[in-house]
C-alpha cells in the first residue's frame, strides 16, 4: 500500500472511530438540548433561531446563560463579557488540547477543531495516545454537534412528547461519559486517582459551604481547575519526555 | 437588538475563547509545570462537573447516586465509553420505574 493510500485508510478508520465514540455523547446531548430546546420556546424563541443558537454555540451552561441574555434584552456589553465568563473553561480546554497536535499539522484544521471545543468532546480528545488525528474529532463533531442541534430543535416544537422519565435517564449519560473517561487512568495511577476524589470532594465542598456555595457552576469549573490541577503540577510534575510522534513512525 | 445578531455576536465571542489558545500554542510547550498543569486539567475538570452535578440532574438524588455508583464500577472494571454511559442511563430508568 502507497503512503497516501495508508494515510487515507487511516483518516477513514478514525472518522468511524470518532463517530462510535460520538455516539454516546449524541444521545447525552440530544437529551441536555431537548431541555434547552423548551426553555428557548419559554422565552419565544423560533426552532430556527434555538437550531443556529445550539450549532453556534455548541455549549450547555453557556447557552442556558445565553437564554437569560436574550431575554432580559441584554446589551452587547453584557452579552460579550457574560459568555466570555460563563465559558472560559474551553480556554483552558484549548490550551491543554493544543499539546495533542502535532506541531506539523495544517493550520486550518485548528480553525475546524476549535468549533469541537466541549467538555465531552475535549475529554475524548485527549484521551487517545499519541497526537490527535483531526478525523476522529471531526466524526465525533458530525454526530454530536447533530444531536445536539436536533434536540434543540426538537425541544422547541415537541417540548413534552417525551415521558419525563427517559429524560431523566438520558440526562445522566453524559456523566457516565466522564467517568469512563477519568476511573480508568485513576485505576492505573494512584495520584490521579488521589487527584479525581479530591476534586470531587472540592466540588462537593464548593456546592455546600456558605458563600462558597452562591459562586456560579462555571467559575466553580475555573477555580477548582487552576487550583487542583495546579498544585497537582507542583506535586508531581511529569517526566521530561515528550509524546511519540505517530504519524510517519511504525508502518 | 435584533436576535440574530445577538446570536451572532455570542457564537463569535465563544468561538475566539475557543480558537484562540489553538492558534497561538502551536508548538509543545516546554515549561514543564506548564505542561503538567494542562496534562491534569481534564482530570480535575471532568471530575468536579461531575460530582455532585449527576446527584442534581435527577429529580430524585438517589437515582442519580445509583447511577454514579454504577458508573464507578462499570468503569472500573470495563472502561467502555459507551457501556458506561448505558449503565448509568439504565440506574436511573429502573430507578424511576421501582420507585
Amino acid at each position: 500500500m502507497s503512503e497516501r493510500q495508508q494515510a487515507s485508510t487511516s483518516v477513514i478508520s478514525w472518522l468511524k472511530r470518532g463517530l462510535r465514540d460520538g455516539f454516546p455523547i449524541c444521545m447525552g446531548y440530544f437529551a441536555v438540548s431537548f431541555a434547552l430546546g423548551i426553555a428557548a420556546r419559554r422565552i419565544a424563541m423560533t426552532w430556527l433561531q434555538a437550531g443556529l443558537m445550539s450549532m453556534g454555540l455548541v455549549a450547555s451552561a453557556g447557552e442556558f446563560a445565553a437564554l437569560v441574555l436574550l431575554e432580559s434584552h441584554a446589551g452587547v456589553i453584557e452579552m460579550v463579557s457574560t459568555c466570555i465568563v460563563v465559558n472560559l473553561r474551553y480556554f483552558l480546554m484549548s490550551c491543554a488540547l493544543s499539546q495533542k497536535l502535532s506541531p506539523e499539522l495544517p493550520l486550518y484544521h485548528r480553525f475546524f477543531l476549535a468549533q469541537g471545543i466541549t467538555d465531552e468532546m475535549f475529554a475524548l480528545c485527549t484521551a487517545v495516545d499519541g497526537w490527535l488525528v483531526p478525523a476522529y474529532s471531526y466524526g465525533m463533531m458530525i454526530i454530536s454537534i447533530f444531536g445536539w442541534t436536533l434536540g434543540t430543535i426538537l425541544g422547541v416544537l415537541a417540548g413534552n412528547i417525551l415521558p419525563a422519565q427517559v429524560v431523566a435517564a438520558l440526562s445522566v449519560s453524559l456523566y457516565g461519559m466522564f467517568l469512563a473517561i477519568i476511573i480508568p487512568p485513576a485505576r492505573r495511577d494512584a495520584f490521579i486517582g488521589g487527584l479525581v476524589a479530591v476534586s470531587m470532594l472540592a466540588s462537593w465542598l464548593f456546592s455546600v459551604l456558605p458563600v462558597l456555595r452562591t459562586i456560579t457552576g462555571g467559575f466553580k469549573v475555573i477555580i477548582l481547575t487552576v487550583l487542583l490541577a495546579g498544585a497537582a503540577a507542583l506535586l508531581r510534575p511529569l517526566e521530561d519526555e515528550h509524546p511519540e510522534t505517530e504519524q510517519g513512525g511504525q508502518s | 437588538m435584533n436576535t440574530y445578531a445577538a446570536l451572532l455576536i455570542m457564537a463569535l465571542t465563544v468561538y475566539m475563547i475557543r480558537l484562540l489558545p489553538l492558534l497561538f500554542l502551536r508548538r509543545e510547550l516546554k515549561n514543564r509545570f506548564l505542561r503538567s498543569f494542562l496534562h491534569y486539567v481534564p482530570y480535575v475538570t471532568l471530575a468536579v462537573m461531575t460530582f455532585p452535578a449527576i446527584l442534581e440532574v435527577t429529580e430524585n438524588p438517589l437515582a442519580g447516586a445509583l447511577a454514579l455508583i454504577a458508573g464507578l464500577i462499570t468503569a472500573w472494571v470495563n472502561g467502555d465509553l459507551f457501556l458506561v454511559a448505558v449503565t448509568c442511563c439504565a440506574a436511573v430508568f429502573l430507578t424511576g420505574l421501582i420507585l
